[in-house]
């Protein structure tokens, strides 16, 4: 018999109760379960880094973490990046400005894995950027576009705080 | 009219949706009562299949069926899958049955399929299977295979040897006996996989009463898969629709048809449920195909001047199990080798053999990156022996821009001569080198030798045929709202093709590209199709849009002359609507004109009038058309440690008229990615019992943001004369020759220790293994 268990969370501002299989992935969850299928799969072993999500303040591989282990926790995903009005947050539009995405595919890892970094160092170098992307594989961009919608957001983003201030 | 977005970097239709999570992927699609499928599969790379009992994988609760070959359906049961590349001269055409029929021939061939209410319950059954062995002996190395007495790749063949064939030009033994210098060398090239990051998938439903399967692929065709399941099923035209939408990367091999999703419509055919099935990291590692080993053994015949004479030798190319792709790809290799340099004399022998792996694919590139690096790897050896630049050697070889159309000597796979249509290699190469400052290198090299640092500068240069036919459709419909829509078989996987092509409908329908969507790959909208390879989507795709669109807008433009009873000369269209020249409220909407179009219910339609606002046109291009680049790599060398940096890759490319420079850059950027991927870091191993040693991609190593410098890029735009809006094919540009430029950058820093290189990928142990030698002999001597 399966093992079932009940858990509850927030996913993109949206409370979940939910009862699950001990073994399904949060990456299943999410895309299955709630139907969120922005989040990808790419390679069930957490290297590719596709499937990353936001699990409270960190960034985490959801091929790596059962459904159970994000009970009572905060979930964000690439459905929750958007701006409230629905319009683009400024690191999509930096991607889309910049030819951050080709097939996409590896899209929602690596707006995820940005928008941490860019949370905590809102002014990074090209190296930097490199350095923490490692965690997430392209394989149609080259990571230039997406190295440069890192930048470019960083740059905005400075700018609209300032602007703020 | 001025073209306003033809040309432009205008930003992608795709993106809002990709960005948002809002991309329709094959797993993303789920259907009603959708049941879920795991796949039984070989665990050796060559057996005899016994028995399979499957009686405790159906015990399991949440199994539905799990089916093996004798379970299939007729005719399936009774056909492998369908060559579709023929040629003449393969010997011996074995193609997989759907689901190992009694033999297993590499190791992941697919055996059963278990449909389950989950993937994670069809998995547990998968492994409850009990599949009955006889090992054989199994062929790997593709050398080793066609040597007499090895073991026979699969049961019935004669020998591994699915082909053997002669390519020719001129009198290479001639050439050879009057050269001043003859080198020779031996390459040993290899490719990994196409490793996109959406792995492969297909949902298939069969609804039983209407008898139509319909069929959600992640492809780089839905036609070829239309095809292939009419085949092996005999149905109508009518009774199968397959639908790609969006797709996480293909790189060549998902443009292949394969066993598993056959297996599915079997599956959703037995259960009457619809099933899906997505490849998982793990099965894509031995189930996907791969491009793998092509070895080179050659010499060339230079004159003294270190111009070309001749060049001879054999490559073997491990063609795999199943000669799906037949001789496409050392075909392509063999006729690439020549580039951008006049070659009188060629003489290979090209031998496809039969291994116990997986069916070799085309992957980006498609043997053109080996064809390029055996040449440009002569280039360089010639010029160490000469003592001359390698820049120059390659400038006393190049075809001259008056030589064009310059015919090779050669057929193509495109089945017509290789002539290439126009370009400028020596400024190709000039601007190349010039904006490197190449001459300076060699006092950089030496300062930075002085402190330790071993640097070292490669170039490159290739020659590509692109735009392959045999055509590709579109049809532009102007809807009764007025709203704008193509409809093609062309089938991307990241190329920008709905931005692209509505760039060039826009043009002639004089509204934003913004107006026009396109629907790609559903083969219920457009009949025929071929998909998205080979650097062919902007030339078949492009021209038969940009043909479509003139169409409609001489119908909209006639229809509206009638209308508004003027000329259609004194009519111009803008912002969707047509007017008269000068006279802005004299107009007509599209929506009023495709009303009008579709004709009046029960009234007779006027005799020089066609239903609907519509044209369809397929271009066929005559011949492919060649792109070329120039590529120059720069590299750091850690001699402890043998890794390479790669430091600056410039791409000079020309692949005539850009429609969207922004799009075309993405394509070289990534290309060179992939190509440096294929220089230092990929390579699938296997052991000599055939078991895949490279099954994740901690074993597996792509290339990470951090192994790829910012990539420098020139434009050159030769148009093609070939097409109507003179472009050439980019997705493949990037990859091809920078690979080259890397080894001869590695091989120019170690210069020191005159190691040279003839194999790629070159790892770090190769290198610290290579300097160590050097080292040694040079304390010997």
């Amino acid at each position: 018999m399966p093992d079932m268990r009940k858990i509850s969370l927030t996913v993109n501002g949206k409370r979940h109760e939910a009862e699950v299989e001990s073994r399904l992935l949060l990456a299943d969850f999410l895309r299955h379960t709630l139907d969120l299928t922005g989040t990808h799969v790419g390679c069930e072993h957490g290297v590719c880094g596709a499937c990353t999500v936001m699990v409270d303040d960190h960034s985490a591989r959801s091929c790596l973490m059962f459904a159970v282990q994000a009970n009572g926790k905060s979930i964000t995903t690439i459905e929750g990046l958007a701006q409230a009005d629905g319009s683009l947050s400024i690191l999509q539009e930096a991607f889309r400005q910049n030819h951050g995405l080709q097939c996409g595919f590896c899209t929602p890892g690596m707006l995820i894995t940005l928008s941490e970094h860019l949370r905590d160092n809102p002014d990074p170098t090209e190296a930097e950027l490199r350095e923490v992307l490692t965690g997430n594989l392209c394989r149609c961009t080259g990571y230039q576009a997406i190295v440069a919608a890192g930048l470019d957001a960083a740059a905005k983003m400075r700018a609209s705080k300032a602007e703020c201030a | 009219m001025g073209m306003k977005f033809f040309g432009a970097s205008v930003l992608r239709k795709e993106d809002p949706a990709l960005l948002t999570g809002k991309g329709r992927y094959v797993d993303d699609v789920k259907l009603p009562g959708m049941l879920h499928a795991a796949f039984v599969r070989s665990t050796y790379a060559h057996a005899l299949i016994r028995g399979i009992d499957k009686t405790a994988a159906l015990a399991l609760p949440g199994v539905v069926a799990v089916l093996t070959h004798d379970d299939l359906p007729e005719p399936m049961r009774s056909r492998r899958l369908p060559l579709y590349v023929p040629h003449p001269a393969i010997k011996q055409t074995f193609m997989p049955w759907v689901l190992a029929k009694d033999e297993a021939c590499f190791a992941g061939e697919a055996i059963a399929i278990v449909v389950a209410d989950s993937r994670y319950v069809a998995e547990d059954a998968a492994a409850m299977v009990e599949v009955d062995y006889e090992v054989l002996p199994a062929s790997i190395d593709p050398r080793e295979a066609i040597a007499e007495g090895a073991p026979l790749a699969q049961h019935g063949a004669t020998s591994n040897i699915v082909t053997q064939v002669p390519v020719k030009i001129g009198d290479t033994d001639k050439a050879f006996a009057s050269a001043a210098h003859v080198y020779r060398e031996q390459f040993a090239l290899h490719r990994g996989g196409p490793f996109f990051i959406e792995c492969r998938g297909v949902v298939a439903d069969w609804d039983a009463g209407t008898e139509q399967l319909t069929v959600h692929a992640s492809s780089q065709g839905s036609h070829r898969f239309k095809r292939t399941f009419i085949d092996l099923l005999d149905l109508a035209d009518n009774q199968v629709r397959v639908i790609t939408n969006d797709v996480g990367g293909g790189f060549g091999p998902k443009g292949s048809f394969y066993v598993e999703y056959a297996a599915l419509a079997a599956a959703t055919m037995a259960v009457g449920k619809p099933v899906k099935w997505i490849e998982d990291r793990r099965e894509n590692f031995v189930a996907t195909q791969q491009e793998r080993d092509q070895f080179w053994d050659m010499e060339v015949a230079v004159d003294e001047h270190g111009k070309l004479l001749g060049l001879r030798g054999r490559l073997v190319h491990d063609g795999g199990a199943y000669v799906t792709w037949g001789l496409v790809l050392p075909w392509i290799a063999a006729t690439s080798v020549i580039g951008p340099y006049v070659l009188p004399n060629y003489q290979l022998e090209l031998i496809v053999a039969m291994t116990n792996k997986i069916t070799c694919s085309p992957v980006r590139g498609a043997g053109r990156p080996q064809g390029c690096f055996v040449m440009e790897r002569m280039m360089d050896r010639i010029a160490h022996e000469l003592g001359l630049d390698r820049a120059e050697v390659r400038r006393r070889n190049f075809i001259q821009p008056d030589q064009f159309p310059y015919k090779v000597g050669l057929i193509f796979r495109d089945g017509r001569p290789v002539t290439y249509d126009s370009g400028d290699y020596p400024k190709s190469q000039q601007m190349a080198l010039d904006h490197m400052d190449w001459e300076n290198f060699r006092a950089k090299q030496a300062a930075a030798l002085k402190q330790g640092r071993y640097i070292g500068i490669g170039l490159s240069n290739a020659v590509e045929g692109t735009g392959l036919g045999p055509y590709e459709g579109a049809t532009i419909r102007i809807s009764t709202s007025g709203k704008i829509v193509v409809f093609t078989g062309a089938t991307p996987q990241g190329q920008s093709h709905k931005t692209t092509l509505a760039q060039i409908a826009a043009d002639h329908l004089g509204v934003d590209y913004n107006d026009v969507s396109v629907v790609t790959a559903d083969t219920a909208t457009i009949p025929f199709g071929m998909g998205t390879f080979a650097s062919r989507t902007a030339v078949n795709a492009g021209s038969s849009v940009h043909l479509a669109a003139i169409e409609v807008r001489e119908k909209i433009k006639k229809i509206a002359s009638e209308l508004l009873e003027v000329s259609p000369d004194d009519l111009e269209l803008k912002d969707g609507a047509v007017e008269v020249r000068g006279v802005p409220g004299l107009r007509k909407t599209f929506r009023e004109l495709a009303y009008n179009a579709v004709g009046l219910y029960g009234f007779s339609m006027k005799a020089d009038r066609d239903p609907g606002l519509e044209a369809t046109s397929y271009f066929k291009p005559e011949q492919s058309t060649y792109a070329n680049s120039c590529h120059v790599a720069e590299v750091e060398v850690d001699v402890e440690t043998g890794h390479v940096t790669v430091t600056r890759v410039l791409v000079n490319h020309d692949c005539g008229n850009v429609i969207n420079p922004m799009v075309v850059e993405g394509q070289i950027v990534g290309g060179v990615a992939h190509g440096i991927g294929n220089a230092l870091f990929e390579r699938l191993l296997f052991d000599d019992q055939g078991q895949p040693l490279t099954m994740s991609f901690a074993d597996y190593l792509l290339p990470m943001a951090t192994d790829v410098p910012h990539v420098e890029t020139l434009h050159t735009e030769t148009p093609s004369p070939l097409n109507p809006i003179g472009v050439k094919g980019a997705g493949e540009g990037g990859t091809i020759a920078v690979i080259a430029a890397i080894i001869s950058a590695v091989e120019d820093a170690l210069r020191p220790f005159n190691i040279r290189l003839a194999e790629m990928p070159i790892s770090p142990e190769q290198i610290v293994e290579m300097v160590l030698d050097a080292k040694a002999a040079n304390i010997d001597a």
